[in-house]
């Protein structure tokens, strides 16, 4: 048996994080945390979560950046907004989830192969580029991507159903305009924004 | 803002085709013909704001001056592209260093917008401006006898709480109502139903979806309203897997609340995507049948 320490330091948190995460987030309110609970048990997924949103913003508090970055449960987040109508403290937690996921984008520490962010930047990618969503398109790179062909398989028979009932199509739309959807899109990606 | 111009989004291109095919013929019918956003480009829904939200405001703001241009307030029936372009217009309306910045780039993009559009879902307009005299006539069908669970689902009512009651919101419930139907007490009106989750993580999507189909059974609904594509898709293709799983008829029609009005107001079935429906809908019509008086 290896024994390792279970508990971290003052010295290894990262004080620093709450402050990236308000100024992410638009959300000053994150110290004001009562550690309540409403958030945890309005959750429709605070059951499959590794760290319920009431430890998750302990967690940020507290500066555990690494644990909170690596987590699955910023990317099981629905955006159902639950937990935020009903906080206390009027701590924006649906828009906190959306910057600890920018956050673990940007730092490149999202569990990889995971479908959920991959389903997000598939998605931004198609948009970027056309200016629309295609939805079977959407669908076959996130089963690529994620390296999921058995996946794909099992779709099939949703395939059909649609294809069958008419709500299905392969064709990739366009806006006309991509030239200026682009030019934005640039504009924005410059540093210093 | 002088009327309404429609943002149909991906899905009522797609999956939800009889969303459109249904809400279009309803405005029309009350004297609210709705033309196409030209050139309109997607919300970006949850996906963007994850990956970076200064652009997924940017390519809101592109759809938002569009509407400016033509004098418009934008009707959005997907409760995603709602509160994705909602949200955003309020972002960009605000004082914050960062929305300036955006609302320089889409000016230099010849895009550029003033903040003077709003966002409306249909079930706002429908419920809160058009007179009720005006509904109450166009019903020329009524939906006697059918029982109806009307889902709302999560981002028409979060988290902008002026739309409606954010746990227990009732205007679908009243249109509804005045569409004739009988309306239950569904209490997991507002309870999720997975979003995008239910088609990465399969167990989430069975779970939380079998907890609404079930409810609604136990009320004795005889379908599922909704407001949302994603839902509505939702809902609809997790069905069969569920019923094989928890060993449980949890069978109903998901339709959207457009297309009972619709039925309601006279308009011919063939007319509203009912044929889209993946779910039988045997019962279904035994039930309007008989109850409507025609």
């Amino acid at each position: 048996m290896e024994i390792s320490r279970k508990v971290k330091y003052e010295e290894e948190l990262d004080p620093g994080f709450v402050d990236d995460i308000k100024h992410m987030s638009g959300c000053e309110q994150i110290d004001e945390c009562l550690q309540c609970g409403t958030c945890s048990s309005s959750c429709p997924m605070s059951v499959y979560m590794d760290y319920p949103p009431r430890k998750i913003i302990a967690m940020v508090k507290s500066g555990f950046k690494d644990e909170v970055l690596r987590s699955f449960t910023i990317w099981l987040c629905p955006s159902c907004y639950t937990c935020q109508v009903r906080c206390p403290a009027k701590i924006k937690i649906t828009d906190v989830m959306y910057a600890l996921k920018r956050k673990a984008i940007e730092d490149k520490v999202y569990p990889s192969r995971f479908a959920i962010p991959i389903l997000d930047r598939e998605m931004s990618r198609l948009i970027a580029k056309h200016g629309r969503n295609s939805e079977m398109r959407l669908i076959l790179r996130l089963y690529l991507k994620s390296r999921n062909p058995w996946g794909l398989l099992k779709m099939a028979p949703v395939g059909i159903k649609l294809l069958r009932t008419g709500r299905m199509s392969l064709k990739q739309d366009s806006i006309k305009n991509t030239k200026q959807l682009k030019a934005l899109l640039s504009a924005i990606k410059e540093p210093g924004r | 803002m002088n009327g309404y111009v429609y943002y149909p989004g991906c899905s009522l291109k797609g999956n939800a085709r009889h969303y459109e095919q249904s809400i279009l013929p309803v405005f029309r019918e009350i004297g609210l013909p709705l033309a196409e956003l030209e050139d309109w480009n997607c919300c970006g829904a949850t996906a963007y704001f994850s990956v970076d939200d200064a652009m997924a405001a940017a390519i809101c703001g592109r759809n938002l001056s569009l509407a400016e241009r033509i004098g418009k307030d934008i009707v959005a029936p997907c409760a995603g592209c709602f509160l994705t372009l909602k949200k955003s217009n309020i972002f960009l309306g605000g004082a914050q260093p960062k929305a300036a910045k955006i609302r320089e780039n889409l000016k230099k993009a010849g895009c550029e917008y003033r903040g003077t559009v709003d966002v409306k879902h249909p079930l706002q307009v429908l419920t809160r401006e058009v007179a009720p005299e005006m509904l109450r006539t166009s019903i020329r069908r009524p939906l006697s006898g059918l029982r109806v669970a009307c889902y709302y689902g999560c981002q028409l009512v979060r988290p902008f709480t002026d739309v409606d009651d954010p746990d227990y919101p009732m205007m679908l419930d009243v249109l509804m109502d005045s569409a004739g139907a009988t309306v239950v007490n569904f209490e997991a009106k507002t309870r999720c139903c997975g979003g995008s989750l239910t088609g990465t993580i399969e167990e989430v999507g069975l779970r939380l979806n079998y907890i609404l189909l079930k409810e609604a059974k136990r009320k004795g609904a005889d379908c599922l309203v909704t407001i949302c594509p994603l839902c509505q898709f939702n809902l609809e293709i997790t069905q069969s897997k569920i019923i094989r799983k928890y060993k449980e008829d949890v069978a109903m029609p998901i339709l959207y609340f457009s297309q009972l009005l619709g039925l309601a107001m006279g308009i011919p079935r063939e007319e509203l995507g009912f044929s889209r429906s993946i779910i039988p809908l045997r019962n279904f019509w035994a039930k309007v049948g008989n109850g409507g008086a025609k």
